[in-house]
């Protein structure tokens, strides 16, 4: 398989890998970036816990070539926290207990950036909308939703409770 | 009851929350190892053939294939889940009994050679008769897909207490019915996968993504023929389990041997359509009850036929086939009960465990019927329910003790909290209200196999500068937070804040736990960690009374701090020695009580390392006739659902949109945890309700295999789950609590089944209700 020189901006910072050109842009995370945040549930875009920010926009990195990303930026989810200080989702997807086993949270997390940036005060059918493509067995999606809605509430500087 | 206590019964962040938000937690697929080989297997193309010749050369000779092996390269040794019915090869000898069936495993350099390698081993079948169905596997001369069990028989169960022929006799109402599921898939979103590595120690330790370490230790010692000591199994973060994985799985075992034969770590994994054909979730079951009432609606007896069809080997299935008789035992007073039950074989994949295990249709169709016969007797099926409900201290007819109950109070939570009163037989046509009521094992009251052993022992050890401690346990965390239940425990046991408490769990070299299934982890493991942490406790609070020279019973923790009953203790040279201690530090205890710290680094001083061990095993349970350990608990927990559905008269699409769900855990140790649990609960039992089933062609092949075909809740099928958390006090629970994880979801299918049945006045004997489902029987009913 031809291998490529692929330069992209992850996290703010500039790579460069020699990635096959038939490598998923999930499989150049995990592998050539040592980035395994990134979860994959089941590497066909069914699920959505390969979620990543492509130019801002939620997209399945298994579903994407690696090289497709050439030239531009990806956020994953361990570009969301600044040093030690969780991202108010992250820190309400903590503390409204709306993780279980985890595996979904990095793209269901991702997925809800890309709402909030979009919507930054989401009613709940937006919500429903902006995670329909992200996939949880464990939580029944209802902590989730209202870990959402916290997060919003904090970002728009309302005070939460 | 929470008042009583500083940590439990809180809503305290989970211990692996941040680390999962942030991407740090480590799964299995984020683990790496030098020099690792990928593994492959060669599965069945066909659902029933016989293997005349397998041929590896061509894989062998495929540049950077490592290993290729066989059944003829394995010891024979039969394994599975019961050891009774131990009947599965790690690769197939002589014959394939379903389309996925492991004939040969390569390792190579990367996946890529392996799975080519794979597609080069030259296998020559004689396709067999494929029995596809329960029926296609009875009928008459249907070929045997094991040999040693005639007709294909898996196991039959024949139980009856009381006298149900009498009973009936004296009844007012009899009422029959039938119900008939489909095969499920447990769909956790991370595909099983593991690593085996076997070291120049002679030590084999496997990575896997399993709920059971320590039964997949057994199975691969047992296997390989490595002693237990020798094989080490560590679970990292695991991304649901739900069941399936709950047993050692063929890649676990296919690995271990050829890392044992390469000694080169073997990472191997199942993608998603392996995931499907794997199988091992929930059975299709076939019910038939019969059950007569007075006319007063008092539940007299209860007669019950199920089929299960188990597909081509037993996993967890015997113990499913009794499950699904015991627990229909309670809630309800019944007197008389009498199951036939009998699971068959079929060339499909496995079936076997999946939260409710083998509970669940039964408790439908149960549920079902009695809202039919509250219409006939013209009660109110929450009345019905009530008047039947069994209290604390009863015991079921099959033996199965009612250590508390708070079923009473789950049905008026819920009742009151959907407005039960004013919606039942008020609203319109296509709008409905329905009720459930369901209970579940806290733990299986006997391990899987036969044995006196503790089902977990648990180690807590103090950080020697007595600044925290750390709890060591073999449990299983697989997303169900049991991590976090052990920290709160050991720190409301400790009279320490939460934070000062750390945990280490998922590894058989930390002592024995069964592991997570049977909802067993609260119970159980959290007994063994209450038990470890007075012990701990009892060492630290010991050392100090010999320092201070006073009795030890004057001493308790409470909050991180120091309590010394009676007249004043001068503590001011102990202060003055960890003050020495600490030269220079910034933070130094203060107030005029001792700090934890400074008791327990002055034990460490005076013991060494401080170690405290805590086991638990329940007491001898239940009836001595043949099944009673299945079903048998030291507490069950208990639940209540309001479904209120919408259905669409002219396109037959249902619409849950409330649901009002009360469950009694015994006493919450995380109360969001408990929330979390119920919620998942409802929304597993919404989608086995409403879409999933797992269909196959005629040549016996998933027809479905991806979570796109597959259709499982997504966050815009879920409606509003009300929590309403019921704490009855459990008395052999630690601090009071019981289960919530599987007992939460036994109401929902059939809350769901009477709410459409008030919507549109018809039974629906049938899952999943899909639209067509409901259209053509709406359109028969006509
Ligand atoms: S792994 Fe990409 S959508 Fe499932
Ligand atoms: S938390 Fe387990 S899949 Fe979402």
């Amino acid at each position: 398989m031809s291998a490529h020189i692929l330069k992209l901006k992850v996290n703010g910072r500039e790579y460069q890998a020699l990635v096959s050109a038939n490598h998923t842009l999930a499989q150049v995370l995990r592998e050539n970036l040592g980035l395994t945040g990134t979860k994959q549930g089941c590497q066909v875009g069914d699920c959505g816990s390969c979620t990543v920010l492509l130019d801002g926009e939620p997209v399945n990195s298994c579903l994407v070539l690696g090289v497709q990303a050439e030239s531009r930026e990806v956020l994953t989810i361990e570009g969301l926290a600044e040093g030690n200080k969780l991202h108010p989702l992250q820190d309400s997807f903590v503390r409204a207990g709306a993780i279980q086993c985890g595996f979904c949270s990095p793209g269901m997390i991702l997925s809800a950036k890309a709402l909030l940036e979009r919507k930054p005060s989401p009613g709940l059918d937006d919500i429903r909308q902006g995670l329909a493509g992200n996939l949880c067995r464990c939580t029944g999606y209802q902590k989730i939703v209202e870990a959402v809605m916290q997060a919003s509430h904090r970002m728009s500087g309302e005070a939460s409770s | 009851m929470s008042a009583a206590y500083d940590v439990i019964g809180s809503r305290v962040p989970r211990k692996d929350a941040a680390p999962k938000a942030t991407g740090q937690a480590v799964f299995i697929e984020d683990l790496r190892f030098k020099g690792e080989l990928a593994g492959a297997l060669l599965q069945s193309p066909h659902a029933h053939a016989l293997i005349k010749s397998i041929d590896v050369s061509k894989a062998k000779a495929l540049p950077g294939v490592v290993e290729v092996i066989t059944a003829a390269d394995v010891p024979r040794v039969k394994y599975g889940v019961s050891p009774a019915r131990y009947d599965e090869d790690l690769f197939a000898v002589n014959k394939v009994r379903y389309v996925g069936d492991e004939i040969a495993a390569v390792a190579a350099e990367d996946l890529e050679t392996a799975l080519k390698a794979a597609a080069l081993i030259k296998v020559e079948y004689e396709p067999l008769p494929r029995l596809l169905s329960v029926e296609e596997a009875t009928a008459e001369g249907a070929p045997w897909i094991h040999d040693e069990f005639p007709n294909n028989v898996c196991a039959e169960v024949h139980q009856e207490f009381g006298d149900v022929a009498t009973a009936f006799k004296e009844c007012d109402l009899i009422q029959e019915g039938r119900f008939v599921s489909k095969r499920q898939d447990a769909a956790f979103i991370e595909p099983n996968q593991c690593v085996a590595i076997y070291g120049q120690d002679g030590m084999l330790t496997l990575h896997s993504s399993t709920q059971v370490p320590h039964y997949v230790q057994r199975t691969v010692s047992m296997v390989t023929g490595l002693p237990m000591s020798k094989v080490r199994v560590v679970k990292p973060y695991v991304g649901g389990g739900f069941g399936p994985k709950a047993a050692a799985t063929p890649i676990d075992l296919a690995a271990s041997f050829l890392a044992l034969r390469s000694g080169r770590p073997v990472r191997m994994a199942y993608t998603r359509e392996q995931v499907f054909s794997f199988g091992r979730a929930r059975h299709g079951f076939t019910h038939e009850m019969k059950i007569g009432v007075k006319k007063d609606g008092s539940l007299m007896a209860l007669e019950h036929r199920a089929t299960l069809d188990g597909g081509a080997y037993s996993s967890f299935g015997i113990a499913t086939v009794y499950y699904a008789g015991s627990l229909l035992g309670g809630p309800y007073k019944l007197p008389n009960m009498k199951y036939d039950g009998r699971r068959i074989y079929t060339n499909k994949p496995a079936c076997g465990a999946q939260r409710g295990h083998g509970g669940v249709i039964a408790r439908a169709l149960f549920e079902q019927q009695l809202d039919i016969i509250a219409e006939r007797l013209g009660m109110d099926p929450v009345e019905l329910r009530l008047q039947n409900m069994m209290e604390t201290g009863d015991v079921t007819c099959n033996d199965l003790a009612m250590s508390s109950l708070g079923m009473r109070q789950c049905i008026e939570a819920v009742a009151q909290g959907s407005g039960w009163k004013q919606k039942k037989g008020a609203l319109p046509k296509g709008k409905g209200i329905g009720i459930a009521c369901g209970f579940f094992v806290s733990g299986a009251g006997y391990p899987i196999y036969r044995s006196e052993t503790y089902h977990c022992t648990v180690t807590i050890k103090a950080d020697e500068d007595g600044g925290g401690v750390k709890v060591f346990t073999a449990a299983a965390e697989i997303g169900q937070g049991s991590d976090t239940t052990m920290a709160i425990i050991a720190a409301e046991a400790l009279g320490i804040p939460y934070d000062m408490v750390r945990i280490e769990s998922g590894d058989t070299d930390f002592g024995i736990d069964l592991g997570a299934y049977s909802s067993r982890t609260t119970l159980m493991t959290g007994h063994a960690t209450k038990e470890a942490a007075e012990n701990l406790k009892e060492v630290i609070l010991g050392e100090l009374a010999g320092e201070l020279g006073i009795d030890r019973r004057r001493l308790d923790i409470k909050r991180g701090l120091v309590k010394i009953a009676g007249e004043a203790v001068d503590i001011a040279p102990l202060r003055v020695r960890y003050q020495k201690e600490h030269r220079g530090w910034l933070s130094q205890p203060e107030g005029g009580q001792l700090t934890f710290n400074e008791a327990s680094r002055l034990a460490c001083l005076r013991r060494g390392t401080l170690v405290a061990t805590g086991k638990y095993k329940p007491p001898v349970l239940g009836g001595k006739f043949k099944g009673a350990a299945v079903g048998t608990s030291p507490a069950y927990g208990c639940s209540a659902q309001v479904a209120e559905v919408s259905v669409d008269m002219e396109t037959g699409q249902i619409t849950v949109e409330r649901v009002t769900d009360a469950h009694d855990c015994g006493q919450a140790i995380n109360l969001t945890s408990v929330e979390a649990q119920m919620q998942g609960s409802v929304a597993m039992g919404l989608g086995e309700a409403l879409f999933e089933e797992v269909k196959f062609d005629e040549a016996g092949r998933v027809m479905n295999p991806s979570l796109g075909e597959y259709h499982i809740p997504t966050i815009m099928d879920m409606p509003a789950v009300d929590c309403i958390v019921v704490e009855s006090g459990e008395p052999n629970g630690p601090f009071g609590a019981k289960e919530v994880g599987e007992g939460a979801i036994m109401p929902t299918i059939p809350a769901i089944l009477n709410a459409v049945r008030d919507a549109v006045g018809l039974t629906i004997d049938e899952t999943p209700l899909t639209p067509e489902r409901i259209y053509m029987a709406l359109k028969k009913a006509k």
